[in-house]
């Protein structure tokens, strides 16, 4: 393929790619997400080549790998087309049948439906699954439409047609505009409106300027970034290409954390496809509009998502953040004026333009529009990731999309917002999502992290997790931040060993409230988020850990003791042969025993037991 | 590593000062962690201070100063694994192999190390082996995840 030269050259070969699509073919999409990597989709991919080749149906199936499908609960997921049939659990052995039986013979495969465990009916189609049916996936939902390592995938479904609308009628102000009027806030956790930046950026004084991708993802939990690089890298680029052309920029910066090898690697594969199509680089689309995007890969820092610490970072240095008295827009990287923005902010750039700001800001409430992609995760039946309007409940998110808390369990807690965010109790359920509802009860938005917590999971222990994480993370230069967290974990520590005092509550209080007072960055004063969140919801789990010495959820080591129910052991002795201490004794078929004294609390027994005798006390 | 082979490297980023992150990413995936005499070589090249590299590889994460195992395990400690037991799982790893999160076996096969989140929550808790996903581990099945490779 050769440059694309124009617009009209652009739409050409839209066309001729929607003429070649399939007429009569059966496209095979098999999801080849991170998720769906760890349950072995490689070889469900080679074997499926080999199984088509050896029906001879080269010209009759198309195997499509796709990014991310969201429902990763499920994988490996193969959906065919345009039988719109949803396969899940898929696994090697499987894939002749498919061939055989759905593609040759159109007969559906029951066992390999999704079933509905309410109902109990399987369900055939993707969009009645009730994961799929509350969602509405704008952003997202292309993943499992494209192969992200084919720019003409992504430009048959319509992909850089924004760009050529921009660059060809609108006027760099007038973008601004229309993403104004949509309404758009940054998805990174803030919540700023994306066009307030671009604006001032826009007017910023200086000749070079930059637009940065922020792709650091560093929210413990969350992975809607990387599956968006990964599913559908062209959508971000375009996004970008739209922003720079906005702000005045002809450079850009895609910053990736190392740890998303896959992510980075689709990017890097779009970004030379761009360029040869001439979607990158000079005088793109015959316009005199030129952009080119380098990335940067983080070394695993989570303080490298705050912007200054960020742009350091790329800039070869250590990611220490920089107080803003100065803003980034104005003096950023390499102290020139620079606009940076998340993924999913960028991702929604070119759905603003193409479809206009009115639509898009009937989407979602009155002051957060679109939709947000969660990441649901933790002790929740259906784990993945979810793209729902602004403004849906809690409840609707964790127990109608989710189906709610898996072994029958009860729910407690949902985390939003990552590290600096909050816990919500259940009495928060009904909680319209949006960036200024959540801010409003103690927690944030943030990136899109949802880890939902059941009454085995115990909240002081949550908040001395976050407080671990942090104190790990602070880069160190503030002493707010860094004493502060030190100060924190260690009261929380000693709660969680039963060597708490009540006092110790409002001591807690009042370091948070320094440190959301004088830290330097926003690390720093929403590091306290978490524990005040829980200490404002949880409270009686605080004064059963201090005052009854007990942790009420049976997590916290020093005050729990494994114990074996005398009328459940059957004596198999599973348990013994695997105790790494030797601690559990009993006559063969008689119900055994623990010794407390050598007992390491390790949970192996638990684990093994297939009697559920082992009991936390 | 060569000097040549690092040359290589500092060549395939032109020798630019600002990339100096990305060529020590590309030393350490090589040689799983940063040789003294490379770091040096690295400054000679760029003519940045020794004392930046140093402050570099002791910031960020992946950077290690000191060689690793043969084997690399790596147990996710991100919030969804946590919420799953990755604690027990990795005491159960630190119990094992005598050792401590971030540190090396004294027979140099096994280093363990933690992430937070490596975005495969669905299948949580997470212990990658040398590169391969093992989803849902439990306290009492973390030593199963080592077997492969002490058997070789
Ligand atoms: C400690 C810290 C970590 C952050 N991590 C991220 C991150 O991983 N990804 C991200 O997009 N924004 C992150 N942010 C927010 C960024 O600083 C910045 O606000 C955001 O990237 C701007 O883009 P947006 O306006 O599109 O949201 C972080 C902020 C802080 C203080
Ligand atoms: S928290 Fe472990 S993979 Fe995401």
């Amino acid at each position: 393929m050769k440059r694309i030269k124009n617009s009209r050259e652009l739409e050409k070969f839209r066309k001729a790619l929607l003429k070649q699509e399939s007429g009569g073919k059966t496209t095979v999409a098999i999801c080849t997400g991170t998720g769906c990597q760890a349950y072995g989709c490689q070889e469900v991919v080679w074997v499926f080549g080999d199984v088509v080749r050896k029906h001879k149906l080269g010209k009759k199936v198309e195997i499509l790998t796709t990014g991310c499908h969201g429902f990763c609960e499920k994988g490996v997921i193969v959906v065919l087309h345009p039988q719109e049939i949803f396969y899940q659990r898929v696994q090697v052995k499987d894939v002749e049948e498919i061939v055989s039986a759905t593609i040759l013979r159109g007969e559906v495969i029951e066992r390999l439906l999704y079933q509905d465990p309410k109902t109990g009916k399987r369900i055939r189609k993707k969009k009645d699954i009730p994961f799929y049916q509350k969602q509405n996936r704008l952003i997202f939902g292309n993943n499992g439409l494209i192969n992200p390592t084919r720019i003409e995938d992504y430009i048959r479904i319509g992909g850089y047609s924004a760009l050529a609308k921009a660059l060809n009628g609108m006027e760099p102000e007038e973008v601004i505009n229309e993403i104004k009027r949509s309404g758009l806030r940054g998805r990174g956790g803030g919540g700023f409106p994306a066009w307030k930046k671009w604006e001032t950026c826009r007017k910023a004084h200086g000749d070079i300027k930059y637009v940065i991708c922020n792709a650091d993802e560093g929210d413990p939990g969350a992975y809607m970034d990387r599956s968006l690089l990964e599913g559908n890298p062209h959508s971000i680029l375009e996004g970008m290409l739209i922003g720079a052309y906005a702000i005045g920029v002809s450079e850009g910066y895609i910053y990736v954390r190392r740890e998303y090898p896959l992510a980075i690697q689709n990017v890097e594969a779009a970004i030379a496809q761009a360029k040869k199509f001439g979607l990158l680089g000079r005088n793109i689309l015959g316009t005199d509009f030129s952009f080119d995007i380098k990335i940067s890969i983080g070394g695993g820092a989570f303080v490298c998502g705050e912007s200054t610490a960020l742009m350091s970072s790329i800039e070869g240095k250590r990611g220490e953040p920089r107080a803003k008295y100065i803003h980034t827009v104005e003096k950023g990287l390499w102290n020139r004026p620079s606009n940076l923005n998340n993924v999913e902010t960028w991702a929604n750039v070119p759905l603003i333009i193409n479809k206009g700001a009115k639509w898009y800001s009937r989407i979602g409430t009155e002051g957060s529009k679109g939709t947000k992609i969660f990441s649901l995760v933790g002790k929740i039946q259906n784990t993945g990731l979810v793209e729902v309007p602004m403004g849906i409940t809690l409840r609707e998110i964790i127990f109608d999309i989710g189906g709610g808390i898996p072994d029958g369990k009860k729910f407690k807690a949902v985390q939003t917002g990552g590290p600096s965010g909050g816990c919500l109790p259940e009495s928060l359920l009904d909680l319209q999502v949006d960036f200024d509802q959540l801010n409003e009860v103690g927690s944030m938005m943030g990136s899109g992290g949802m880890i939902v917590m059941d009454e085995t999971t115990c909240m002081v222990d949550i908040a001395k997790y976050f407080l671990n994480f942090l104190l790990d993370e602070s880069c160190g230069m503030c002493f707010p931040c860094r004493e502060g967290l030190d100060q924190l974990l260690t009261i929380v520590t000693a709660i969680t060993e039963g060597k708490g005092k009540l006092e110790d509550l409002q001591l807690l209080q009042e370091i948070g409230e320094m440190m959301r007072d004088a830290s330097l960055c926003a690390l720093g004063r929403t590091a306290p988020n978490p524990l005040i969140s829980t200490m404002r919801y949880f409270q009686d789990e605080y004064e059963a850990h201090i005052l009854k010495k007990k942790c009420p959820a049976g997590v916290c080591k020093a005050l729990i003791q494994y114990q074996i129910r005398k009328t459940k052991c059957t004596g198999c002795a599973a348990c013994a042969k695997l105790c790494p201490e030797k601690a559990i004794s009993g006559k063969k078929d008689q119900p055994h025993e623990i010794d407390p004294a050598k007992c390491i609390k390790c949970g192996i027994c638990k684990d093994t037991c297939q009697y559920g005798a082992i009991q936390v006390i | 590593m060569k000097k040549a082979e690092v040359d290589k490297i500092i060549n395939s980023y032109g020798a630019d000062r600002s990339q100096v992150i990305a060529i020590m990413n590309e030393v350490q995936d090589e040689e799983r962690y940063l040789p003294e005499e490379t770091l040096k070589h690295i400054a000679q090249r760029l003519k940045l201070p020794l004392a930046q590299l140093y402050s570099i590889s002791t910031f960020y994460r992946v950077f290690s100063l000191v060689p690793k195992g043969k084997h690399q395990c790596t147990v996710c400690m991100g919030t969804a694994c946590h919420v799953r037991g990755a604690e027990r799982v990795l005491s159960e790893l630190e119990r094992v192999l005598k050792v401590k999160a971030g540190e090396t076996t004294k027979d140099k096969q096994f280093s363990l190390d933690t992430v937070n989140c490596v975005g495969a929550c669905a299948l949580g808790p997470i212990v990658i082996m040398d590169g391969e996903y093992h989803g849902q581990v439990t306290a009492a099945k973390a030593r199963n995840v080592l077997k492969k490779p002490e058997a070789k």
